[in-house]
């Protein structure tokens, strides 16, 4: 009895901790009142996923004419663009300050200097070392230009939602007619993927609130507003998906070495614990 | 051991030299080479090891991060971004730190829950046990303000809803309050304060750690049969065989440690603390880092502010007497058939409270069930399964352990180390 209660607990003990394990995992976090994002097969995905190099090329193009013109992307630096792994890296040019195609985007960027001779605030063309500059000069101005909503930076858009480059694509594509009973303030549009709680704008049945939100940004993206160089199908549904790839390239740049990085160091430690293993097994014989 | 005489016998010219001025040598072999160590330890002994290694790990990524670091509220965001994406595998040091926080709290949650199981708190290890607390205690600490530093969305409003609760206290709460935070709201001195202290807790915590092995190599260690050492024959030499089984549990912790640094490495977070803090926008939903859940549902379980927080500092005081609190004269609950139910029921409330602090308190545990009010809240509601959760956590110290204690019948203790080996072998065999 004593020996199969001690079994069965260990047994429990096992299930517990891996339960620990899974549950911090997953992130326990209760989720807001929005759709679950839409599943897209993004070659980035999974552990051994790369980013497509054409795609982030045609994201950036979308960002650049369409997302650029309300939101800023602070945090990236132009020749972040052109270093190993990003859009527009050339083998040539190990160092992405020297990479043509890196200065010739950087240089239709206009940023804020000092003159030396005069001492007073002009602009200038921005060169590879620069950050990508603010849309706005400040908080005010962004929110006076965009109906009372401030564009979020999106240097780190696909970090800061849940969902990542799935829910940006979702967003983008997710714009949907309200359901009848939900009333939407004008320069406002409902989308069921923006998390938020419409209960104090909706007519209809409590128990049935719709899901989403709304928000300030009208759908953006239109067929054929950007154009690819590349034949890609200049549709609404490509410009998500695209965008959402650069995005999360932009949010998190060393994915890929960090992921090369970590099979290596899986690898390392397998083999290591395997020879400990074996180690461990031939010095305790016998001793318990 | 206490009794165990020193063996090192210095062999050169100069440790011989070295040892009749400082015998840190003696020291080191004493503690690590040659203390004997039970054999009878399974791998739930290895997580003190692990816990050394996640100290360090700590410590010397986050050193290096305050090399980068900017305390400033207009710049802590934007320079924790820019060692992610400039500092040469900056992106590496800081995803190590943030989840080896994680891995850290996963390590002494196990370690915790090792020692509840064996009776590691038992005499002679009252002071053992205490420092282990302590350290916890730091740790909670230390963890708070490491995730205020990256000025998040998350950072903020949970440093205010934190430091807010000290203000809960009658009469001398308000003044406490504008000292921790450095103003009357948190703001820079508080974001710089922070700092200060989040890189002096863990030498302080390394200090604690040193008493707490100290402590722990005066009794011994304790081991799964929650017998003492009787003889020569119960032990081993510390090199090589525990540091061969700690080092292949410290791998393995690496492992997983690892899958999470590398291909999930913002799965513990939450989303928002990468929306820099913003004081007019609250997020919907103010969570701590899942290590603090626990402690978070406590705190919530409880209608007024203040017992709150006494609620969430008696679940960590608790532990502080446990010691004083468990009656059994067994120390192992293999030999306790009822008390290790009442551990195993304690391990899953303490899951569960994690789980609810999570949760939004008004949200139904079982959706679509009808529910009816009690008191202050449907009973349907993760409310109410948090407070029945958080009666069994207090339960569970101050009347399961002293009454069962009493009224259980242990099942026979083996003798010795070495007899309880042999009894497994025979169980092995037939």
């Amino acid at each position: 009895m004593s020996a199969f209660m001690t079994k069965s607990l260990k047994k429990v003990l096992g299930a517990v901790a891996v339960a620990a394990a899974l549950a911090g995992a997953s992130g326990a976090y209760a989720a807001g009142g929005a759709e679950h994002p839409k599943h897209v097969d993004f070659t980035f995905k999974g552990p051994f996923g790369t980013f497509d190099q054409g795609q982030l090329q045609r994201g950036y193009k979308v960002y650049k004419e369409v997302c650029a013109n309300c939101h800023s992307a602070t945090l990236m630096s132009f020749r972040n663009l052109g270093q190993k792994g990003g859009p527009f890296y050339d083998p040539k040019y190990k160092n992405p300050n020297d990479n043509p195609v890196v200065k010739a985007i950087a240089a239709e960027f206009e940023v804020p200097d000092i003159d030396t001779d005069t001492g007073e605030d002009i602009t200038r063309p921005a060169t590879p070392s620069d950050n990508f500059p603010e849309k706005y000069p400040n908080t005010y101005a962004a929110a006076a230009g965009n109906g009372g909503a401030i564009p979020p930076d999106l240097s780190v858009i696909t970090k800061a939602r849940h969902g990542g480059a799935e829910y940006i694509y979702s967003l983008l594509t997710g714009y949907v007619t309200p359901p009848k009973g939900l009333n939407v303030a004008p320069g406002q549009y409902y989308n069921p993927y923006m998390a938020g709680s419409l209960a104090t704008q909706w007519d209809g049945d409590p128990h049935h609130v719709p899901v989403g939100g709304v928000l300030a940004m009208a759908p953006p993206l239109n067929q054929g507003a950007v154009t690819y160089d590349d034949g890609t199908p200049e549709t609404v549904d490509n410009y998500a998906k695209d965008v959402s790839a650069f995005l999360q390239w932009a949010g998190d740049p060393h994915t890929t070495l960090r992921k090369k990085t970590g099979v290596a160091v899986l690898i390392y430690l397998f083999l290591f614990g395997g020879l400990t293993y074996a180690a461990y097994r031939q010095l305790w014989h016998g001793k318990h | 051991m206490s009794e165990h005489p020193s063996t090192y016998d210095p062999k050169t010219g100069v440790e011989k030299w070295l040892d009749k001025r400082l015998p840190i040598v003696r020291l080191a072999y004493d503690s690590f080479v040659d203390y004997p160590t039970p054999r009878n330890l399974n791998y739930w002994w290895t997580f003190g090891g692990i816990l050394s290694v996640c100290l360090v790990i700590q410590i010397v990524t986050g050193i290096i991060l305050a090399m980068h670091y900017v305390p400033h509220i207009d710049h802590a965001f934007a320079s924790v971004e820019r060692i992610m994406r400039d500092v040469n595998y900056g992106w590496l040091i800081r995803y190590v730190h943030a989840n080896g926080a994680s891995m850290f709290f996963f390590a002494v949650f196990i370690h915790m829950f090792r020692g509840l199981y064996y009776g590691s708190y038992k005499a002679p290890r009252e002071v053992l046990w205490i420092l282990g607390c302590i350290i916890f205690f730091l740790m909670i600490a230390t963890a708070f303000m490491g995730y205020v530093l990256p000025w998040g969305q998350m950072s903020f409003h949970g440093a205010v809803v934190i430091t807010n609760l000290i203000g809960s206290i009658p009469v001398i709460g308000g003044p406490i309050l504008t000292w921790l935070q450095g103003g009357f709201a948190v703001d820079q001195p508080t974001l710089n304060r922070f700092f200060s202290l989040h890189y002096l807790l863990p030498f302080v915590i390394a200090g604690v750690v040193i008493l707490h092995i100290w402590a722990l190599h005066v009794t011994g260690q304790n081991n799964p049969a929650g017998v003492e050492i009787k003889s020569k024959e119960d032990t081993v030499p510390f090199t090589p065989y525990a540091t061969v089984k700690d080092g292949l549990g410290i791998i393995i912790f690496l492992f997983l440690f690892a899958i999470f640094v590398f291909f999930l490495p913002n799965s513990l977070g939450h989303a928002d603390n990468y929306i820099p803090a913003n004081p007019l926008v609250t997020p919907a939903h103010i969570v701590p880092e899942w290590y603090l859940l626990p402690f978070y549902a406590i705190l919530r379980a409880v209608p007024d502010k203040f017992l709150g927080v006494v609620a969430m500092f008696a679940a960590i005081a608790v532990l502080f007497i446990l010691p004083w609190l468990d009656t059994s004269k067994v120390k192992s609950m293999r030999y306790r058939p009822v008390m290790r139910w009442f551990f195993v029921i304690f391990v899953v409330v303490c899951l569960a409270l994690g789980w609810c602090g999570a949760q939004l308190p008004d949200t139904p545990v079982i959706p679509g069930l009808p529910s009816f009010n009690l008191i202050d809240g449907a009973f349907n509601s993760y409310l109410w399964l948090t407070r029945f959760l958080t009666l069994y956590y207090f339960a569970f110290f101050l009347v399961i352990m002293p009454w069962i204690g009493l009224k259980e019948e242990p099942l026979p203790v083996p003798a010795s180390i070495s007899e309880a080996i042999l009894a497994e072998h025979a169980k092995k065999k037939g």
